[in-house]
């Protein structure tokens, strides 16, 4: 076994399990943590494959790069959306306990 | 004091080296890690694991010779997303729900575990893949970009191929990133509603107890500052780049506005709002240019290459920056208009 | 002869650091207290890491190598410690404002019932 292969299973198993973890939690937070997890996983997947070579191979670090800001920004705007809920969920249960 | 980067490995009797072991140990804790910041009892502790688990997965970025990527998901995956999280945690009441553990969990648990042994038994032990090339670099369709790249990167005009492919040869999808990131800033922007007003909590209520924080806060904003610019220009030539030195900088923003010894970046500065799109603008500028007196959409042209690359990281670094740290901290105080 | 004496040093400092490590971990996981887990955790930053990179320097003694461990231990034992401070400080703030609230709810001195920290 190679640390290629290694880090192949390790991506589809850190991949899996967030996504059990997706499906099966009820926290909007610790879904967001399974979201990017699982893109941690895909990330492991794709460095791995570039590690085939003996120079790794630049296209697919280029390719992680830009996931890892883009899952930053789907991140925060998420969150916002979260706290924007809470406070619907909020506001409405309040006017419906008030009459 | 690093091992030579990628020994080929001959098969050897027993399917575990010893090289292997720091590999191994990396797994284990990452599969810790994951497992924590997924199921721990409390949220809070979900939560760090979270960061320790980006911690760990830049160890391995760096184990796997992918300099770029430790230092990018050590600012953004680990440090940035974490500050993220907890600062928007505030925000919401405690867990409510707890996951049942019903049959479903536990068979949906073993399917998920027992799936990624067989792929490993597939990887280890079964030939076809080897023979239909999938660990085969140079028999893979993958490599045909690769070497198109390897072979294009000294006429880029920058040395470094991660920062070739993301500057010049992907140039298009780095363009679009920026785009993604204006986008999350003005959804961002959308959500904060009128009529509710949110006390400002981290920065008029930091106590002067903590001000061993904010002297701290001090020292090591210049030092991220630095930091930043060094792995920009080096990004040419070396692992960094525009991504990684944004990533500094809006932590050094982060660090000094949750301290206090930032005031609030207001949106209705005219200077921040063309600070945060300046980056894609330039960039949509210099593409436009390109194709209509140059060779095509992003088409560098050859003798203004390495300038070009440059000045586009420089400007999408601030950008970056910048956006960052107001999707990371963004109060009402700074995006309402 | 020198190779030899700087490879024993080296691993011998780095094994040193290894068990201020463990220990570390162990008072974090057996220790009732924070303030005495956090005493724990910042030797790890602290002795553990300087045994470790002066282990690494030993090894490995270039300039560039020497200069960038010395760094790395000057930064880590620097936000260890704030960290440490910050930690203690506001647990310490938050279980006083809970005996003052604790105090303020029952009667003063009567201390029926025991306070909950």
């Amino acid at each position: 076994m190679t640390a290629i292969e290694l880090y192949l299973t390790l991506g589809v198993a850190v991949f899996l399990l967030s996504l059990h973890g997706l499906m099966t939690l009820h926290d909007p937070i610790r879904r967001l943590i399974a979201v990017n997890l699982m893109g941690a996983g895909t990330f492991l997947v794709m460095v791995s494959l570039a590690k085939r070579t003996e120079v790794p191979d630049p296209v697919l670090h280029a390719l992680v790069v830009t996931g890892l800001v883009v899952a930053i920004s789907a991140t925060a705007f998420a969150l916002r959306l979260i706290i924007a809920a809470n406070k619907d969920d909020a506001t409405t249960s309040e006017d419906s306990a008030q009459r | 004091m690093r091992p030579p980067p990628g020994t080929v490995q001959a098969k050897e009797t027993s399917p575990v080296s010893l090289e292997l072991l720091p590999d191994l140990i990396l797994t284990l804790l990452l599969l810790i890690m994951a497992w924590g910041a997924l199921y721990a009892p409390q949220r809070a502790d979900a939560m760090t694991l979270f960061i320790a688990f980006g911690i760990v997965v830049a160890l391995i970025w760096a184990r796997l010779d992918a300099p770029d990527l430790a230092l990018a998901e050590a600012a953004i995956g680990a440090g940035l997303t974490g500050v993220l999280l907890m600062h928007a945690a505030r925000e919401l009441p405690g867990e409510l729900h707890q996951t049942n553990r019903t049959a479903t969990y536990w068979g949906a648990l073993a399917f998920a575990v027992v799936a990624s042994l067989m792929f490993l038994a597939h990887l280890l032990y079964d030939d076809s893949l080897m023979s239909a090339g999938l660990l085969d670099a140079e028999t893979d369709m993958t490599p045909r970009l690769r070497t198109l790249a390897d072979a294009a990167v000294p006429e880029s005009g920058v040395e470094h191929p991660v920062t070739a492919v993301l500057l010049n040869f992907r140039a298009w999808d780095t363009l679009l990133e920026l785009l993604v990131l204006l986008f999350a800033l003005s959804g961002l922007r959308q959500l904060f509603r009128d009529g509710q007003s949110s006390e400002n909590r981290a920065t008029s209520q930091w106590p002067e107890s903590l001000a061993l924080m904010s002297a701290w806060a001090r020292v090591l904003a210049p030092l991220l500052v630095v930091t930043g610019g060094y792995l920009l220009w080096r990004g040419s030539s070396e692992p960094g780049g525009a991504f990684q030195a944004g990533s500094l900088l809006a932590a050094a923003a982060v660090i000094l506005r949750l301290t206090g010894l930032l005031p609030p970046l207001r949106w209705s500065s005219v200077l921040l709002r063309l600070s945060v799109v300046a980056g894609a603008l330039f960039f949509l500028v210099v593409a436009a240019a390109t194709a209509i007196w140059g060779d095509g959409w992003l088409v560098y042209p050859v003798a203004y290459n390495g300038l070009l690359i440059i000045t586009i990281e420089a400007i999408a670094t601030l950008s970056i920056a910048i956006t960052l740290s107001l999707l990371v901290i963004g109060e009402r105080e700074d995006l309402r208009t | 002869m020198i190779s030899t004496v700087l490879f024993f040093a080296g691993w011998a400092f780095m094994l040193a650091g290894c068990m201020f490590f463990v220990t570390a971990a162990l008072g974090l996981l057996r220790f009732p207290d924070l303030f005495s887990r956090l005493h724990a955790v910042t030797k790890i930053d602290t002795l553990g890491l300087g045994l470790m990179a002066l282990g690494l320097a030993l090894l490995d003694p270039s300039w560039r190598s020497c200069l960038m461990l010395m760094l790395v231990w000057v930064l880590v034992m620097a936000s260890g410690a704030v960290n440490c401070q910050l930690l203690a400080r506001f647990n310490l703030e938050q279980e006083e404002a809970q005996s003052d609230e604790a105090a303020t709810r029952h009667r003063p001195g009567k201390g029926d019932k025991p306070r909950v920290s």
